[in-house]
């Protein structure tokens, strides 16, 4: 190795960290003007329509199927919801899906990478919260949606603009503090 | 005026810091015994200091004062005193003060144990000690005084996270912290030795006892810190590739990679300009930890507040320390020749080995971790890279590691045969190769595992060819290998048992890789069948708490018909800060856990969610990781580093080549 190139290899790591430095200082930037959240899951479809989908209903579930032809021009603010029979949080979520369909709010339903079988197994033990309901056996439209995992709900409103999404289980506190104010706003 | 007390002892620790750093300094460029010599009692006051503060605080938590803001949003009268105590540290503020104290304490202990030491590089490496204190008792004073009051006092306190009432917990962070800390030194080692222009055995000696001492602390930390999340949070795993164990991971590898490179210093006299380097970067790792942890660029449970203002000046210090650092070495580090050569097969080659393939581990989860990051900052995408990115990625580096970590220390220095060395593993391949085909059979048909295991014989094999060698067992009389056992330096020792240590880990994640689990919703009375036991739950019932309530489970678990155990999780209910939490049920004999939790309850049909897992071989990754430790411990009690280091002068020892 030259003298030359030894000196510039020497010279790296002060380069490295100059330009992670930089880097880290656009993000706290970003954080201060709220351009970049790292805690939230934004999704870029805030405020947006849904993504264009079609998906065939879950046979045996005698529901019909979502599509995104359903979201549009809706009588009052639904929402959406991905889910398995496979994941625990969906298990601890579903009461509140229920009681929240029981006081007759539309819940729509996404079965996402899930047996046909498991799912209708797990409406027929706990009872079935959706009014309209899909099977997404792939995850393809998931993906279109932005899901991070189940359980996903979305709140769209009137036009079918999605205005709220949630990652994670709808717990007794969600439902109170988020997703009732939310329903009261875009009714 | 408690609180004004810590306050006022915090400033002064930060004048007296400051004043560690330009007297000695400017006295070792001097030449100025007087001023050389005043670092001693200013790291002891700056250390009385901090530890005054420091007690300030921990008494508003344990009189629970309601006029300190922090103790207000932290802590809450109905908490047990043991966790009013470990809370002082369980919040950003308090933790940065655990920090600087326990910085303070290592400064105190290079003043105290460095006798033996050049004056002039003592001077040095306590001025820049003195100096990352000046940064981050700074931090604390300008964005996160613990001491702020309140006024009118609050009626009570806001509880803390329920999650970290815990006292694996509350041990996890200062242990951590010690290693972090530690790695400060060897990073103040590093810059003396760039601003002295030199680096030699003698340095090598005293670098390598400090990166001993910081990387077992953080073997045990995060070894605690695992342990934590298997039994507190309920998901049954160990590692979860989460960013902030990413964090605490790479200051670890890094650290792994200059414990190593130091001893080739230390015997050889070569790799002076990486081992400069790695003592830096394994600092910097420590630091970006603390950045990632504080600023909120993260998104993990880890992580303390969520506030720029305050990334903005760790980032500060971040690109202070390491800039200026980084730039000092590419300055002066070209005057650093190695004296000693060695050839590429040889004890410095392994080491050479070792370090390329920690490195590029490091290089994969420092990556891995912060490119989702900068992803979404600077492109908007959202990425998510995760366990399969790391296991897939690390698997292929770690393999040839786990090769090269039994042959590296039969080979001798400067010059080795591969043959021999070869020859001399042949029963460390035997019990590999055994405990691979055995796995294979017993367990069906698991590949991966049945490596894992295969690799954990070979490196385990080859600690004990490693000693058994060097005490020439069987090929010599009983008592005479005996003899040899006990004069063998304990550093040899403490290498053997920590490689060792790793090889039983690898057995545990072998293990766990064959884990069972399941999930059921159960009536009381009802059973299921799971790895050859049969489970039972009896029944789930109300139980009261000193600051929460509890559902608490019941389960039976069975083999041939025969209770084994009774089993107890829980689920609480913390109503101040309305926040829940799973108590997991652990019955382990060493060799398996089986684990049980509970999760919510339908009230309509009066089934209950109960998650069972059969956790092959979990405990021998905590036992791994507590031996890698002791290991670290016991090459740390070697005379060699407990007899001062030899000045400048004096030549090498020639008896070196043994270890």
């Amino acid at each position: 190795m030259t003298p030359l190139a030894r000196r510039a290899l020497l010279f790296a790591p002060f380069a490295v960290a100059a330009a992670g430095g930089v880097a880290f200082y656009g993000m706290l930037q970003g954080m201060r003007t709220g351009e970049y959240n790292p805690r939230g899951v934004p999704s870029a479809l805030i405020g947006q329509h849904a993504p264009d989908f079609t998906l065939p209903p879950l046979e045996g579930a005698e529901l019909p199927a979502l599509t995104s032809a359903d979201l549009r021009n809706l009588p009052g603010p639904v929402l959406v919801n991905f889910w398995a029979s496979w994941c625990v949080p969906c298990i601890i979520e579903h009461p509140q899906l229920m009681q929240l369909s029981r006081e007759g709010v539309p819940v729509f339903g996404i079965a996402y990478k899930d047996k046909p079988a498991d799912s209708l197994k797990f409406l027929r033990d706990r009872g079935n919260p959706f009014r309209r309901l899909s099977k997404d056996e792939p995850g393809r439209v998931a993906i279109d949606w932005g899901v991070y995992g189940v359980p996903e709900t979305y709140l769209l409103d009137k036009q079918g603009i999605i205005r709220w999404r949630f990652a994670g289980p709808v717990t007794a506190d969600v439902v109170e503090h988020d997703i009732r104010p939310l329903l009261r706003r875009w009714a | 005026m408690i609180a004004e007390l810590g306050h006022f002892a915090l400033a002064l620790a930060l004048i007296l810091a400051f004043a560690q750093t330009a007297l000695p300094l400017l006295g070792a460029e001097k030449r100025d015994a007087r001023l050389m010599s005043s670092a001693a009692p200013l790291a002891i006051g700056q250390f009385i200091a901090i530890a005054a503060s420091f007690a300030c605080l921990m008494w508003a938590y344990a009189i629970n004062d309601t006029t300190v803001l922090n103790v207000v949003q932290n802590s809450h009268s109905a908490k047990p005193m043991l966790y009013k105590i470990t809370g002082t540290w369980g919040n950003h503020e308090g933790s940065l003060i655990l920090w600087v104290m326990i910085l303070a304490l290592c400064g105190l202990a290079v003043s105290a144990f460095g006798r033996g030491l050049p004056s002039t590089l003592k001077a040095r490496v306590l001025g820049v000690l003195g100096l990352i204190g000046v940064g981050f008792i700074a931090f604390i004073l300008k964005t996160s005084n613990p001491f702020e009051r309140v006024w009118p006092p609050p009626p009570d306190g806001q509880g803390l996270n329920p999650v970290l009432q815990d006292i694996g917990l509350a041990m996890h962070p200062p242990l951590l912290y010690l290693g972090y800390v530690g790695y400060a030194v060897t990073f103040a080692f590093a810059i003396a030795a760039l601003i002295e222009g030199r680096v030699d055995a003698a340095w090598g000696r005293w670098v390598r006892p400090w990166s001993l001492a910081a990387w077992s602390f953080l073997t045990g930390g995060i070894a605690l810190g695992s342990w934590w999340a298997y039994y507190e949070l309920g998901w049954g795993g160990y590692w979860f590739w989460d960013p902030v164990e990413n964090a605490s991971l790479l200051p670890w590898l890094i650290g792994t990679a200059l414990l190593h490179s130091a001893i080739v210093v230390e015997k050889r006299e070569a790799l002076k300009t990486w081992t400069v380097l790695l003592a830096i970067i394994a600092f910097g790792m420590s630091l970006l930890g603390t950045f990632l942890v504080r600023s909120g660029v993260l998104n993990s449970v880890h992580s303390f507040a969520n506030d720029p203002e305050r990334g903005l000046f760790i980032l500060a210090l971040l690109m202070f320390y390491m800039g200026g650092a980084f730039l000092l070495f590419a300055w002066r580090a070209q005057a650093m020749a190695p004296t000693g050569i060695f050839a590429p097969v040889s004890r410095e080659g392994a080491i050479v080995l070792n370090n390329l393939l920690v490195c590029s581990i490091s290089a994969v989860v420092f990556v891995g971790t912060l490119w989702p990051m900068f992803a979404d900052a600077l492109f908007g995408a959202k990425v998510s890279v995760g366990p399969p990115f790391f296991n897939l990625a690390t698997f292929p580096l770690v393999v040839p590691l786990l090769l090269a970590m039994a042959a590296g220390p039969l080979m001798p220095w400067k010059r080795a045969q591969l043959w021999p060395v070869v020859q001399r593993l042949w029963a460390a391949a035997l019990i590999g190769f055994g405990a691979f085909f055995l796995a294979l059979l017993l367990t069906g048909e698991h590949v991966m595992p049945a490596v894992g295991f295969g690799f954990a014989a070979w490196v385990i094999g080859a600690a004990i060819t490693d000693i058994a060698d060097r005490t020439a067992l069987f090929r010599t009389r009983l008592g005479n290998s005996w003899a040899r056992a006990r004069n063998l330096p304990r550093a040899a020792w403490g290498a053997a048992i920590a490689h060792a240590g790793i090889g039983i880990v690898a057995a545990g994640m072998a293990g766990m890789g064959l884990a069972q689990e399941k999930l059921v919703a159960m009536a009381p009375g009802d059973t299921t069948e799971m790895a050859g036991y049969t489970w039972r739950l009896d029944g789930v019932r109300d139980t009261p708490g000193p600051n929460f309530t509890a559902r608490r489970a019941t389960i039976t678990v069975l083999r041939d018909g025969e209770v084994l155990h009774v089993m107890q999780p829980s689920r609480r209910w913390f109503p101040i800060a309305r926040q829940n939490t799973t108590e997991v049920a652990i019955r382990t004999n060493l060799l398996y856990d089986l684990y049980a939790v509970i999760g919510e309850e339908d009230s309509a049909t009066g089934k209950a969610v109960i998650r069972i897992h059969y956790n092959l071989l979990a405990p021998w990754l905590w036992i791994g990781a507590f031996i890698m430790a002791i290991g670290g411990a016991l090459s740390l009690s070697d005379r060699r580093v407990r007899v001062s280091a030899p000045n400048r002068k004096a030549a090498l020892p020639q008896g070196a080549a043994t270890t």
